[in-house]
C-alpha cells in the first residue's frame, strides 16, 4: 500500500505529515488525495483523520478534488498582472478550452490561479508541474501547450 | 507568589504574577467582553473581540491572552477598541444566519449577548453568509454551519478532553469551516454523540436534535399511558434553566413539573439504578469467582459504549452486560409494568429524562427493543429541552410546591443518585457488595476516594480479607488512557473500573445547561453526594420496591428474567 | 550611468558554480566560520549586534538581539531556522541567493548556530522553489561532506545539522509562528504571541527563526568586521538592501544597494525606468507594502526615514506600475491576493477582508457613498490593529496607502446626490 510505504520511509512523526501527503498526491495520476488516502496516511502516522484533512485542505499544492495530469498555474499577482497575466489567461483558456478553474476533459490539463510565484523578473509566469515559464509570448504559450500534449 | 502593579483605566492594581489583562480587570469590576475565550480551556484569541489598549503597543492586544506586567497601562475603554470590538462582532454577524428569533438559542446565545451588550443597533456589513443545509444524521445532534463563528471551542474540547478530534478547521481564509473530516456527516464519522461541543458552542452551531414534539403528541394522545423517568443528574441541574443556584436540589419542583405538563406517571431512574447495582453487583462477584473476564468495566455510559464500540472493540468483553438504568427502566415499562396496569405494551409511551444527548442514540438501538417491536425508551428528552418545554406550556418553575414521584417506580436509594457524579456507579456498587461479599453492615458509607474531578482515581477496598481494587475514570481521553492500561497488562489488578463519558459523570452531559465550568461541575456534584447524604436508604439492596420486584418477578439477580428484559450486548463498529 | 550597487552579497554571482563546494572555498567561501569557531560565542553576538544588522525579511528586528536571546536561553534544545518561504508578491532575492550562491546561507546559518547555541537547523523553502530545492539539498550535501555540518564541525563542539523542509503552498507560513506551526505538521494558522519564538519556538523550545537574506550577511559581518559593515549604510540602517525589481521598468531583476540610495535612483538607474509616458504607483515591499506616487520617490532607502512618514518597504521589492494602470483594480488585485492567502483564523482577516473587497468594488463600480468610506476607514484600522499576525495587519496597507496618497481615486467615485431639477 502505497501510504505505508512512504511513511515507512519518511518517518511516521506528526512534522513528516505534508512531506508524506506531498508524495503520495505525485504518486497518483490525477494529482490528488481521496478520503481513503487521507484515511490511510491518517492510520500509518496515528493522528486523526480531521487533522490530516485539515491539513489536505489548507495548501495550495495539496488537492482533494481530482485535477489533470498536468496542472497549470497563472501568477495573477500585481507584478505579473501589470506585465499582462490575464490576457495569458485568456489565451490558455481559448487553447484549452476550459475556464480557470476547469480540467480538460481528456484530463491532461488543469488550469488554476496560484499566488507569486517569486519570478517576478520574468513576468508574466506560469508554472506548469515542477517548471517555471516566463516572457510570455502568445508564441512561446503555444509551444509549451503543444510540447506537453506531445509527451 | 510575585505581584506585579499596573494602571487599567486609571486605577492602580495589584495582582499575581501571571495574571491575564482579563482577570486583571475583574478586580476593578470590568468585565471585559469575550467570545471564544473559555475558562476551561485554552487560550484561543481568534475571535478579536475582547481587544484593549495596552500603552505603549502598536496594536491592540487581546485581554485573553495578555499577561500583566509591572507598569503596564491598559485601557479598556478607548475609542479605538470600543469600535474594534462592534467591528469584530459585525463581521461575525454579517456571516451569520441571523434568524435570531426563531432560533433555538434564543435568549441563551453568547453572541447575541455581546452584541446587545456592545450596543451593535446595525450590522453595516452586507452579510455574505452562503447558507448550507443542517447535518440533521445524528439522533443525537445538529450541525448547523449558519450559524457557526469559528471559536473553535467545541474542536478543542472534543480533541482535548474527550481525545476523539472529530471536528477540525477545514479550508483557509473565508473558507473555512468547522467540520468532521471530509465534510461529512456526524453519523458518518466515529463521533460517540456525546454532546460536549454543544455544550461549549456559544450559538446554534452544535445543539441537541429536539424532541419535545414528539413527547406532546404522546401525552395529547388518549390511546398512551406515558410514563417518563428522571435521571439522578437532571434534579440538581434543572434549576439552572430558571435562574436557581447551580447545584440546587429542586427534586420536589421536577416532580410537580412533568406532572403539570401531563405525563401520566412521573417516575425515577434512580429505582433502576438500584436495580442496576444489584444486576451488575452480582455479574462481577460472579466474574470474580468464576473467573470471568476482569477488570469489568461499567456500561450505563452511553457514549462510553459508542467509544469502546467504535475505537476498542476487541476489549468489549470486559464491559457489563447490564443495560443501563435508563434502558432497564425502560425495558420494564414495555415488559411488566403493563399487565401490572392492566394494559399492553403498545399502550405505553415511554420518555427519559436526561443530562445526556447520547442517550437519545441509546434509546434508538435496535437491540434496546422488546422482542424486537417495542422500543424500551421512546423518546430521550435533555435538561435543557425540558426546560424549553416548560416554558412552552407556562410553568413557573422555580414557584412550583414539591411534589412526591408516583409508585412503585419512584422509590430510589442515596445509592442511586449518586450515579450522576463521576464515582457515583462504583460507590453504589461498592456499597453493596461489600455486604454481599461480608455479610456485614457498612458503617462508612462515604467512599471519598473515588469522588472529585480528578481525571483517574483509584481506591482499594478490603471485603473482609479479600482486597477489591477499583478504577474510576471520567471523559474519553482518560477512557482510553484506562483502555490501553488494560490492553498493556498494567489495569490486571484491578477488578471493576467505573468510565464515564462526560468531564464530572453525568452532571457534566452534553444535555446540560449552557455555562458549565470545573466549578459549576463540582457545586452540582456537591449537590448530588448532599441528596444521598439525605435519604432514608443510601443502600441499593435496601431499595424495597426493587425487592419486591425480584420476589414478584425476576426471581433472582442473573436470572432468566433479567437477561431478557435487563441486559444487552454490545457490536463491533470499528471502521 | 553611475553604478549606485554595492555588491556585498551578491559578489559571487556569477563568479561560480552554485553546486560547487570548490568553487565557493576558492573564494573565501567558510573562511569566516573558521574565523567564527575561534572567538566566544557571546562575542560573535556582540559583533553581530554591533554591525545594526537589521532582519531582512520584512519586520526589521535587529538580528544580534534575537541571536542574543536564544544564546542566553537556558535549555538542552535550541533550534535555528531559515525562512526561505519567500511568498511576498514582487519578492526574489531569496531565489536568487539560493540559486547563486546557496553555501553563503549555509555559512550564515552555521555561524548563527555557533552563536546561539542551536542544535538543529531548519531551511524552510516554498514548494514552488523545485530548482532552489534542488540547489540547497545538493549544498547541504556538500557542505556535510566537508564537516562544516554535522558533528564538532571545525573542532568547536558544535553539533548542527540542516534539513530541508519544504512548505506546500501556503503565503501565510513565511510568517513565523504560522511556519513553524507548519513544520511541526499542522496548518499554518498563526497563533497569539507573545511567548516569542526566542523564548518558546518550534517544538516550545528556543528558536532563531531569520530570512535567507539575513543569515547571507552574517559571514560579511565575522569576516570583514562588524564596523566595516556598519559603515555601508545610512546611521539607522547598515549594510545593503537586495532589491526585488520589477512591474513595469525596462530591466526587471535583481540588484543589491547600500542603505540610503532613492528610490528613483533606484528605478532609474538600476531599472531604467519605464516605457511610456511615466511611473503612475510605485508598490514598496510587495502586496503588503506601502503605495506611492512618483512625487516621492526621492525617498530613501532608510527604515528610519520611511518610518517617519508612517511607511514601510518591507523586505525590499520595488514594484513599478505606469500610467496604464488603475489605482482601484490595483489594489483590489492586492486584497484579492490576502484574500486567497489568509488562514481564516481571526474575525478580522478571515471576515475583514472580504468586505475591504466588496467595498472597494462599491467605488470601482462608482456607487459608493460617503458612509462607504467611513466604514472602509474604520475596517481598515480595525484590521490593522486587531488580526493576530502580520498577515492580516499588513494586508489593507495598499488601501490605506492608497487612501492617503491617491484620495481621489475614491472620492471621485463616491456618488453624488443631484438636486432636483424644478
Amino acid at each position: 500500500m502505497q501510504a505505508k510505504e512512504i511513511a515507512q520511509r519518511k518517518g511516521k512523526t506528526p512534522d513528516r505529515l505534508i512531506s508524506i501527503l506531498m508524495e503520495y498526491q505525485k504518486s497518483k495520476s490525477r494529482n490528488y488525495l481521496t478520503s481513503e488516502d487521507l484515511k490511510a496516511v491518517a492510520g500509518e502516522m496515528g493522528l486523526p483523520e480531521s487533522r490530516v484533512f485539515s491539513v489536505a485542505s489548507f495548501y495550495s499544492l495539496l488537492n482533494t478534488e481530482p485535477k489533470g495530469k498536468h496542472i497549470i498555474q497563472i501568477c495573477r499577482d500585481v507584478p505579473c498582472y501589470v506585465n499582462g497575466s490575464f490576457n495569458i489567461r485568456e489565451e490558455l483558456e481559448n487553447a484549452l478550452q476550459i475556464y480557470i478553474g476547469e480540467t480538460t476533459k481528456d484530463g491532461l490539463f488543469s488550469l488554476e490561479y496560484t499566488s507569486c510565484l517569486g519570478y517576478c523578473e520574468l513576468a508574466p509566469v506560469i508554472r506548469i508541474d515542477q517548471k517555471i515559464y516566463g516572457n510570455l509570448t502568445s508564441e512561446k504559450l503555444v509551444e509549451i501547450i503543444a510540447g506537453y500534449r506531445r509527451t | 507568589m510575585e505581584m506585579v502593579k499596573l494602571k487599567i483605566n486609571n486605577k492602580d492594581i495589584e495582582v499575581e504574577d501571571g495574571t491575564l489583562i482579563l482577570d486583571a480587570a475583574k478586580e476593578i469590576s470590568v468585565d471585559i467582553p469575550t467570545l471564544c475565550y473559555h475558562p476551561d480551556q485554552e487560550i484561543k484569541a481568534n475571535c478579536r473581540v475582547c481587544v484593549v489598549e495596552v500603552e505603549g503597543q502598536k496594536t491592540l492586544q487581546p485581554a485573553c491572552s495578555t499577561v500583566v506586567s509591572d507598569g503596564m497601562v491598559v485601557n479598556t475603554n478607548t475609542p479605538m477598541a470600543r469600535e474594534a470590538r462592534k467591528i469584530n462582532v459585525e463581521l461575525l454577524l454579517a456571516n451569520h444566519d441571523m434568524s435570531c428569533t426563531t432560533c433555538i438559542r434564543n435568549g441563551n446565545c453568547e453572541l447575541q449577548k455581546i452584541t446587545a451588550a456592545l450596543g451593535i443597533r446595525e450590522t453595516r456589513f452586507e452579510n455574505i453568509l452562503v447558507e448550507q443545509e443542517k447535518d440533521e444524521s445524528s439522533p443525537a445532534l445538529v450541525r448547523n454551519q449558519n450559524k457557526c463563528i469559528k471559536c473553535g471551542r467545541c474542536i478543542q474540547i472534543c480533541a482535548k478532553v474527550q481525545g476523539l478530534s472529530i471536528l477540525d478547521y477545514m479550508g483557509r481564509g473565508n473558507g473555512s469551516e468547522v467540520k468532521p473530516a471530509y465534510g461529512k456527516y456526524l453519523n458518518d464519522v466515529n463521533c460517540v454523540a456525546c454532546g460536549q461541543c454543544s455544550v461549549v458552542c456559544p450559538v446554534a452551531a452544535i445543539t441537541e436534535k429536539e424532541d419535545i414534539e414528539r413527547v406532546w403528541d404522546a401525552i395529547n394522545d388518549p390511546r398512551k399511558h406515558v410514563i417518563v423517568q428522571t435521571a439522578p443528574a437532571v434534579r440538581v441541574s434543572i434549576g439552572e434553566e430558571f435562574g436557581m443556584e447551580p447545584g440546587s436540589i429542586v427534586t420536589g419542583k421536577l416532580v410537580a413539573a412533568l406532572r403539570a405538563l401531563g405525563f401520566d406517571e412521573v417516575f425515577d431512574t434512580d429505582f433502576t439504578a438500584d436495580l442496576t447495582i444489584i444486576e451488575e453487583g452480582h455479574e462481577l462477584l460472579k466474574r470474580i469467582k468464576e473467573g470471568g473476564t476482569l477488570p469489568m468495566l461499567t456500561s450505563c455510559s452511553p457514549g462510553w459504549i459508542n467509544f469502546i464500540e467504535q475505537y476498542y472493540p476487541e476489549l468489549l468483553p470486559h464491559v457489563s452486560s447490564c443495560k443501563s438504568p435508563q434502558q432497564m427502566f425502560g425495558a420494564l415499562a414495555k415488559g411488566y409494568y403493563p399487565e401490572k396496569i392492566g394494559k399492553k405494551a403498545e399502550d405505553i409511551f415511554s420518555v427519559s429524562l436526561m443530562p445526556c444527548t447520547a442517550k437519545k442514540y441509546e434509546a434508538q438501538r435496535s437491540e434496546m427493543c422488546l422482542d424486537g417491536k417495542y422500543p424500551d425508551v421512546d423518546v430521550v428528552l435533555t435538561t435543557r429541552e425540558l426546560g424549553r418545554m416548560m416554558g412552552q406550556a407556562g410553568i413557573e418553575f422555580a414557584q412550583l410546591e414539591e411534589e412526591e414521584y408516583d409508585a412503585p417506580f419512584g422509590i430510589s436509594t442515596g445509592a442511586a443518585v449518586i450515579f450522576g457524579a463521576t464515582g457515583g456507579v462504583m460507590e453504589a456498587a461498592l456499597r453493596t457488595v461489600y455486604e454481599v461479599v461480608t455479610g456485614k453492615t457498612l458503617e462508612a458509607l462515604d467512599f471519598n476516594a473515588v469522588r472529585g474531578l480528578e481525571g483517574i482515581k483509584e481506591a482499594s477496598v478490603d471485603l473482609d480479607g479479600m482486597q477489591v481494587n477499583v478504577m474510576v475514570a471520567h471523559s474519553l481521553s482518560k477512557a482510553r488512557q484506562v483502555m490501553e492500561m488494560i490492553k498493556s497488562g498494567e489495569a490486571s489488578k484491578y477488578a471493576f473500573i467505573e468510565i464515564m463519558c462526560c468531564p464530572g459523570g453525568c452532571i457534566g452531559g452534553g444535555g446540560q445547561p449552557y455555562g458549565v465550568t470545573d466549578e459549576l461541575r463540582q457545586r452540582r456534584i456537591d449537590a448530588i453526594y448532599e441528596a444521598d447524604a439525605k435519604l432514608p436508604f443510601r443502600k441499593s439492596h435496601e431499595n424495597p420496591a426493587v425487592n419486591t420486584l425480584y420476589d414478584e418477578y425476576l426471581k433472582e439477580p442473573l436470572g432468566e428474567q433479567s437477561h431478557h428484559l435487563l441486559h444487552t450486548h454490545y457490536f463491533d463498529r470499528k471502521s | 550611468m553611475d553604478n549606485i550597487e554595492k555588491k556585498l552579497l551578491t559578489k559571487r554571482f556569477g563568479q561560480i558554480d552554485p553546486l560547487s563546494i570548490d568553487d565557493y572555498i576558492a573564494k573565501d567561501g567558510y573562511a569566516a566560520l573558521q574565523k567564527a569557531v575561534k572567538i566566544t560565542p557571546a562575542k560573535i553576538v556582540d559583533s553581530v549586534k554591533a554591525s545594526g544588522l537589521l532582519g531582512r525579511g520584512g519586520a526589521a528586528y535587529p538580528v544580534g538581539l534575537k541571536m542574543e536571546a536564544v544564546q542566553k536561553a537556558k535549555s538542552p534544545e535550541k533550534y535555528l531556522i531559515c525562512n526561505a518561504d519567500e511568498g511576498e508578491p514582487g519578492n526574489f532575492k531569496d531565489r536568487y541567493l539560493m540559486e547563486n550562491d546557496p553555501h553563503q546561507i549555509i555559512e550564515g546559518m552555521v555561524i548563527s548556530a555557533f552563536a546561539a547555541g542551536a542544535t538543529k537547523g531548519y531551511m524552510f523553502i516554498r514548494g514552488e522553489y523545485s530548482r532552489p530545492i534542488y540547489i540547497m539539498t545538493n549544498a547541504i550535501k556538500a557542505a556535510a561532506e566537508k564537516g562544516y555540518l554535522g558533528q564538532n564541525i571545525l573542532d568547536s563542539g558544535l553539533n548542527f545539522e540542516i534539513e530541508l523542509y519544504t512548505g506546500a503552498g501556503s503565503y501565510v507560513c513565511g510568517e513565523e509562528f504560522a511556519l513553524m506551526l507548519c513544520l511541526e505538521g499542522n496548518p499554518g494558522r498563526s497563533t497569539f504571541k507573545p511567548p516569542f519564538p526566542t523564548t518558546e519556538g518550534l517544538y516550545n523550545k528556543p528558536t532563531q527563526i531569520n530570512n535567507v537574506e539575513s543569515f547571507a550577511n552574517i559571514p560579511h559581518i565575522v569576516l570583514d568586521g562588524a564596523e566595516a559593515f556598519a559603515k555601508i549604510g545610512t546611521e539607522h540602517s547598515k549594510g545593503t538592501k537586495l532589491i526585488s525589481l520589477c512591474g513595469n521598468v525596462r530591466s526587471k531583476g535583481l540588484y543589491e544597494v547600500p542603505f540610503g540610495v532613492t528610490i528613483r535612483d533606484i528605478i532609474e538607474k538600476l531599472g531604467r525606468g519605464v516605457a511610456g509616458s511615466g511611473i503612475k504607483m510605485v508598490q514598496l515591499g510587495g502586496a503588503s507594502g506601502s503605495c506611492l506616487p512618483a512625487n516621492m520617490l526621492g525617498l530613501a532607502l532608510d527604515y528610519k526615514e520611511m518610518a517617519d512618514d508612517d511607511l514601510t518597504f518591507g523586505s525590499g521589492a520595488i514594484i513599478v506600475m505606469d500610467d496604464s494602470i488603475d489605482v482601484l483594480d490595483i489594489v483590489r488585485n492586492t486584497l484579492e491576493f490576502f484574500r486567497h492567502e489568509s488562514c481564516g483564523k481571526c474575525t478580522p482577516c478571515r471576515e475583514g477582508i472580504e468586505h475591504l473587497v466588496i467595498l472597494l468594488d462599491k467605488f470601482i463600480e462608482g456607487v459608493a457613498t460617503k458612509k462607504d468610506l467611513e466604514l472602509l476607514e474604520t475596517l481598515i484600522e480595525t484590521i490593522k490593529q486587531t488580526s493576530i499576525c502580520g498577515l492580516g495587519q499588513a494586508a489593507p496597507t495598499s488601501l490605506r496607502t492608497t487612501l492617503k496618497y491617491f484620495r481621489k481615486e475614491y472620492t471621485s467615485k463616491i456618488k453624488k446626490h443631484h438636486a432636483k431639477v424644478i
